[in-house]
């Protein structure tokens, strides 16, 4: 039990600040409740998936610039078919863009051997375009059950059906792939190439399929996002900065092996909560746009001095 | 021990562009045999490792195993066709459990805790961390693993370094054991007691072919130092060694020094005017030593003093400050590949701030023709180093010294891998500098070096210092039985 | 002893090398190739005697594309440099604007001087947030110049409610910089020229310029060599911030209306630009001179794509593949990361 708690020590300790967060918002605002929580829970999910995507590509040791751009590519799609065909179908269709986009990713820094930082900013901005080829304004829009999901509770009062959702997507993905032979190999890519490589993993695949992952990922970021907004949105949002950021707190260690998706989705959750705390105290939304800034940064740049003290050691 | 080979591998070669690494390299393995793998510094070891790993693909040359032909394409297929190894640093996952790396190679844990057990390594729990074990503890979860296997024929590649005595004691013992059982064990070690304690035969390799092979009996070590240096070109003898007085304050003054991972205890002093070899197998320390003088890393403990004051450099800047300038063994590490030989050899005069200016031309140019001309720089491709041949680049590394002013120079294998002709130019240099007042430390891996360029040399094993030997008695076979660590032996038994 | 000379390189590595040695010759003839491509896809617009008016070259076009051209390869050569030594500067974008914003309310009420300085002094202190993080904190400046950008962007927000009432006023002499013509030429150029010679001179003659080009070469040779890479990437960023913001003054003479979204748009051609003028991602190599032909070579592709009617998405979407080509030929060519 002990051993237990000592290996998720920072899961937890992201999960009891999430906790005083909260009280801290209920003794600002007493009557946040049921609404308040729903209204979070919404406004993260977009968050949660881009964070989910951008984990799952740090744990293996690189890092993708273009989850927004993936994001807007899939919202836009998800916006255009709908207007169109089923619903159901749409969705498929979508979630198979978004893995076939991070696959090319993958595919792109494994074949050229060009450094994932840099091709991920160059796809970047090729998703960015033809996000705009797809829908060159915001438009189309998205059926209405799809809409209508995210709303309201799920079972009991107080359970958002979006957190309940954001677990599902998330785990019926990533659960699997952590359990099996595959999720092992994310891992030690991330460790230790060349361990892995001696281990008998096939590095540059896992790579690829990790890369697939993130993309899928995008892909429920994306209809998320098309969901809460009702139209799809061609331009990509700010998730690039916040999914690094919320990885970082989260305790998946840039530069790879290191930390969870649970993590990581806290994180996400408490990043949102500083945001509805600055509002519930009346501040300006653009100095509450401050500082998140300033806080993701110093985020990334205490990970990043904490990463490198552990390496010279 | 039956007719056919387990392991069988002819006319293994591998060229890394113009560089031929191996050239005919052959190794066989019978069952219940093991074989150790012998080499000089650069004779094709590692890479013949890497090949028969999976690691790397030969360019050509056939490996059966068990009378099977193993295409070797990656570690996998090694490992599939029944090969496993364990290296010096373990191939275990830093940041997953001990459960979870059993499973990444398909491995039975029952299996792995008996080994484990056996080869006395108590309290491990499979939930724990890799990167929390300590690294003797990992190399045996490394042997465990690969021994739970099963594999047809392990290959143990200097897993006994800076073993404790009582878990190489394990290793040996449990390896013999299997080998016994019909395994085949390649060991690829410096350690002559090792060697005569476990192995059966010793493949010796030179300048990347196989050379010999030899039974195991008393008298071996000498037959194989003899194989290891073969009959070398002669280097040039050199003129009127003068034995410089070595009295007064010495330049440095090196007592107890220790430095993570492999320095353990080193003490030495060197004066103005000398040249102080040091003489090492790959590993024992040597690149800490030099690390350290040269302000790349902390030591952890001991002290160090320049001219008498006691010193400890944070950044290079602060070595270079006191005098300390350094040459490393990998010539990529000093040269900007695409800068000019003008520019790499000025590197260090824009380095502080306050000359960040313009550039003073004709100062700079004074002193780089100076270098240029002292060394005898090819300066047909200057426009960038990397066009420049090995022992050129050597010279520009040498060369940015010089320009700048020598008092100490640390020379790490400086001559690694060029020309006999630019080496013969590098000695009288280094004697020179020395003449000049200059103190200079000359680690090589070439033995001959010592008698040629240094006036005595330190011998490091094991990340000490185990003899000090003068240049006039400093023969090859002397220097490799010193460096293999057969002195100290000899003085324990 | 003989050096390892072109006859034994493969013919791919033996162009490449090439081209790596002079890169502004392929870069000009690519130029003059697409000026051409221009010429006959809208006959007169570079010759307007073929299309039966006065003058062999038109000084309008010529004028017009270098006009447009001068803040793109200002904000390129903070890529330039930045790129030297493996970084990059993703702020440049934002900076710009924020520099162009705040001049031009400043300069209503404090007076013009004070409102420039002002607005350089902006560029410089987000220059420096991104060298500490950089240089001391060793965060990747990619995230980390990102990350300046976004919380520079809050501030602009916050700033322009402050401002609402307080009028906007264009210097005169940004005006005259960004819009005036002397000889048919921009008067940009007064301040471009300079400037560009200034660069140049950095990069090649100083002891700045030289350790730029060692620490993106190895830096383990310029740590070696005694340079404390801390201290010359706080002075990088720091003057990559006032090149961005002063590109960001003259932008604002140029449009003439201060937006929040000025000079943002200019960020990925600022990158593109210095890629195509053979500037190398990965450090070490790179130049100046190559980045104002790409600029060129740019604008005179986004003249093409507006008369091909190409819409915005394509435009981007090809930026970014002309970077990735790029960096993977380069890759492929010197086998280098």
């Amino acid at each position: 039990m002990t051993a237990l708690i000592r290996k998720h020590a920072w899961v937890i300790g992201l999960a009891v600040l999430l906790a005083l967060l909260l009280a801290l918002t209920k003794l600002i605002q007493p009557n946040f409740g049921a609404p308040g929580l729903e209204s979070l829970a919404r406004s993260a999910l977009p968050f949660a998936f881009a964070t989910a995507a951008m984990a799952v590509v740090v744990i293996v040791g690189g890092i993708d610039l273009s989850v927004a751009s993936m994001m807007a590519v899939c919202a836009v799609t998800a916006a255009v078919l709908m207007e169109r065909m089923a619903g159901v179908p749409a969705l498929m269709i979508v979630l198979a863009v978004g893995l076939a986009m991070g696959l090319v990713n993958g595919a792109l820094i494994v074949l050229t051997r060009v450094p994932d930082i840099v091709v991920t900013l160059a796809m970047l901005f090729v998703w960015e375009g033809m996000a705009l080829l797809i829908l060159s304004s915001p438009g189309g829009s998205v059926a209405p059950w799809l809409s209508g999901a995210t709303r309201g509770p799920f079972l009991i009062d107080g359970l958002p059906m979006a957190l309940v959702i954001m677990a599902l997507a998330i785990a019926i993905v990533w659960l699997p792939i952590r359990r099996s032979k595959l999720g092992l190999a994310i891992y030690a890519t991330g460790s230790d190439p060349l361990a892995a490589f001696r281990s008998g993993v096939a590095v540059d695949r896992t790579k690829i399929i990790a890369y697939g992952i993130c993309g899928l990922f995008c892909a429920m970021g994306g209809l998320s996002l098309a969901a809460l907004t009702g139209i799809g949105e061609p331009v990509p949002g700010p998730y690039l900065m916040a999914s690094v950021a919320a990885v970082v707190l989260g305790g998946v260690v840039l530069g790879g092996g290191k930390g969870g998706l649970l993590g990581s989705i806290i994180a996400v959750f408490i990043l949102r909560i500083i945001r509805t705390i600055l509002t519930l105290m009346a501040i300006d939304p653009n100095v509450t746009t401050i500082v998140e800034g300033v806080i993701m940064v110093g985020v990334v740049m205490l990970g990043t001095a904490l990463t490198l003290r552990g390496a010279r050691r | 021990m039956t007719d056919t080979p387990l392991l069988d591998a002819r006319g293994v070669a591998k060229s890394y562009g113009a560089v031929k690494a191996l050239t005919g390299a052959r190794l066989t393995v019978a069952r219940g045999e093991i074989v150790a793998l012998m080499g000089a510094n650069g004779a094709g070891k590692s890479t013949f490792v890497k090949i028969l790993t999976g690691a790397v693909r030969p360019d050509t040359g056939i490996i059966t195993i068990a009378g099977r032909s193993a295409r070797m394409g990656s570690p996998a297929q090694a490992r599939r066709a029944g090969l496993v190894p364990v290296y010096q640093e373990p191939s275990l996952i830093p940041d997953l459990d001990v459960a979870a790396n059993l499973r990444l190679c398909d491995t039975p844990v029952a299996a792995f805790v008996g080994w484990v057990a056996d080869l006395g390594i108590t309290g491990l729990r499979l939930t724990d961390l890799i990167a929390d074990l300590p690294l003797a503890t990992l190399r045996i979860l490394d042997l465990a693993r690969a021994l739970a296997s099963d594999p047809d024929v392990l290959l143990l590649d200097e897993m006994t370094a800076a073993l404790p005595t009582d878990l190489v004691e394990n290793v040996l013992r449990v390896v013999r054991a299997r080998a016994d059982l019909g395994m085949g064990v390649i060991y690829v070690s410096h350690r002559f007691t090792e060697i005569s304690a476990l192995c059966d035969r010793a493949t010796v390799l030179r300048d990347g072919r196989t050379v010999g092979d030899l039974r195991i009996e008393p008298g071996v070590e000498d037959r194989a130092v003899e194989l290891m240096l073969g009959e070398k070109i002669a280097l040039g003898a050199r003129e009127g060694a003068a034995i410089s007085a070595r009295t007064g304050t010495p330049r440095l003054a090196i007592r107890n020094l220790a430095a993570a991972p492999k320095l353990a205890d080193v003490s030495f002093d060197l004066h103005a005017g000398e040249v102080l070899g040091v003489v090492a197998l790959e590993g024992q320390g040597q690149d800490e030593l030099f690390d350290v003088l040269a302000g790349f890393r902390k030591s952890t403990a001991g002290t160090l003093e320049i001219d008498g004051q006691p010193a400890r450099f944070a950044h290079p800047s602060e070595a270079i400050a006191a005098g300390l300038t350094y040459v490393p063994g990998n010539r990529a590490d000093a040269l900007m590949a695409g800068r000019s030989v003008r520019e790499n050899i000025a590197l260090p005069f824009s380095a502080r701030p306050r000359n960040w200016g313009p550039i003073k031309r004709k100062m700079e140019r004074a002193r780089t023709d100076d270098a240029i001309a002292r060394l005898q720089i090819d300066t047909r491709a200057q426009g960038e180093v990397q066009r420049l041949s090995g022992g050129n680049q050597q010279k520009v590394t040498i060369g940015r010294w010089l320009a700048t002013g020598v008092q100490t120079l640390l020379l790490f294998d400086p001559t690694r891998g060029i020309d006999v002709r630019t080496k013969r130019q590098i000695y009288p240099l280094v004697r020179e500098l020395a003449e000049q007042g200059a103190a200079v430390l000359f680690y090589t891996s070439e033995l001959a070096e010592v008698r040629l360029a240094c006036d005595r040399a330190i011998v490091i094993f094991n990340g000490r210092v185990v003899d000090i030997i003068d240049a006039a008695r400093a023969d090859e076979p002397t220097l490799m039985r010193a460096a293999y660590g057969l002195t100290a032996a000899k003085g324990a038994a | 002893m003989s050096p390892t000379d072109t006859d034994t390189t493969p013919p791919l590595a033996r162009l490449g090398r090439i081209l790596r040695d002079n890169p502004i010759i392929p870069l000009i003839a690519f130029l003059l190739l697409l000026v051409v491509a221009l010429e006959f896809m809208r006959p007169g617009i570079v010759m307007p005697i073929r299309a039966g008016r006065e003058g062999l070259i038109s000084s309008f076009w010529l004028g017009n594309l270098i006009k447009f051209a001068i803040p793109l390869a200002m904000l390129a050569a903070c890529q330039v440099l930045t790129m030297l030594t493996a970084g990059i500067d993703l702020s440049v974008g934002v900076v710009a604007t924020v520099a162009a914003f705040v001049c031009a309310t400043l300069s209503s009420t404090l007076g013009v001087p004070q409102a420039v300085m002002i607005a350089l002094a902006t560029g410089f202190v987000v220059g420096l947030v991104n060298g500490f993080g950089v240089g001391i904190v060793r965060v990747h400046p990619l995230i980390m110049t990102l990350g300046t950008g976004l919380i520079a962007t809050g501030c602009l927000q916050v700033y322009q409610r402050f401002t609402i009432n307080t009028g906007t006023l264009i210097p005169p002499f940004l005006e005259w910089l960004g819009t005036g013509r002397t000889w048919g030429m921009p008067n940009g150029l007064f301040l471009f020229v300079p400037f560009a010679i200034f660069i140049i001179w950095l990069m090649r003659s100083t002891g700045f310029g030289r350790l730029l080009f060692a620490l993106g070469s190895n830096e383990k040779a310029a740590k070696l060599s005694g340079v404390k890479s801390w201290q010359v990437l706080m002075a990088l960023y720091a003057l990559s911030g006032l090149i961005a913001a002063l590109a960001g003054l003259l932008y604002l003479g140029m449009i003439r209306t201060p937006s929040l979204n000025l000079a943002n748009p200019l960020l990925l051609p600022s990158v593109a630009a210095a890629v195509i003028g053979g500037t190398s991602i990965f450090g070490g190599r790179g130049s100046f001179a190559g980045a104002i032909i790409g600029a060129l070579i740019l604008r005179v592709i986004d003249t093409m794509l507006t008369l091909l009617q190409m819409p915005e998405g394509a435009r981007t979407a090809m930026f970014g593949l002309i970077i990735l080509a790029v960096t993977a030929l380069y890759v492929r060519i010197t086998g280098t990361k």
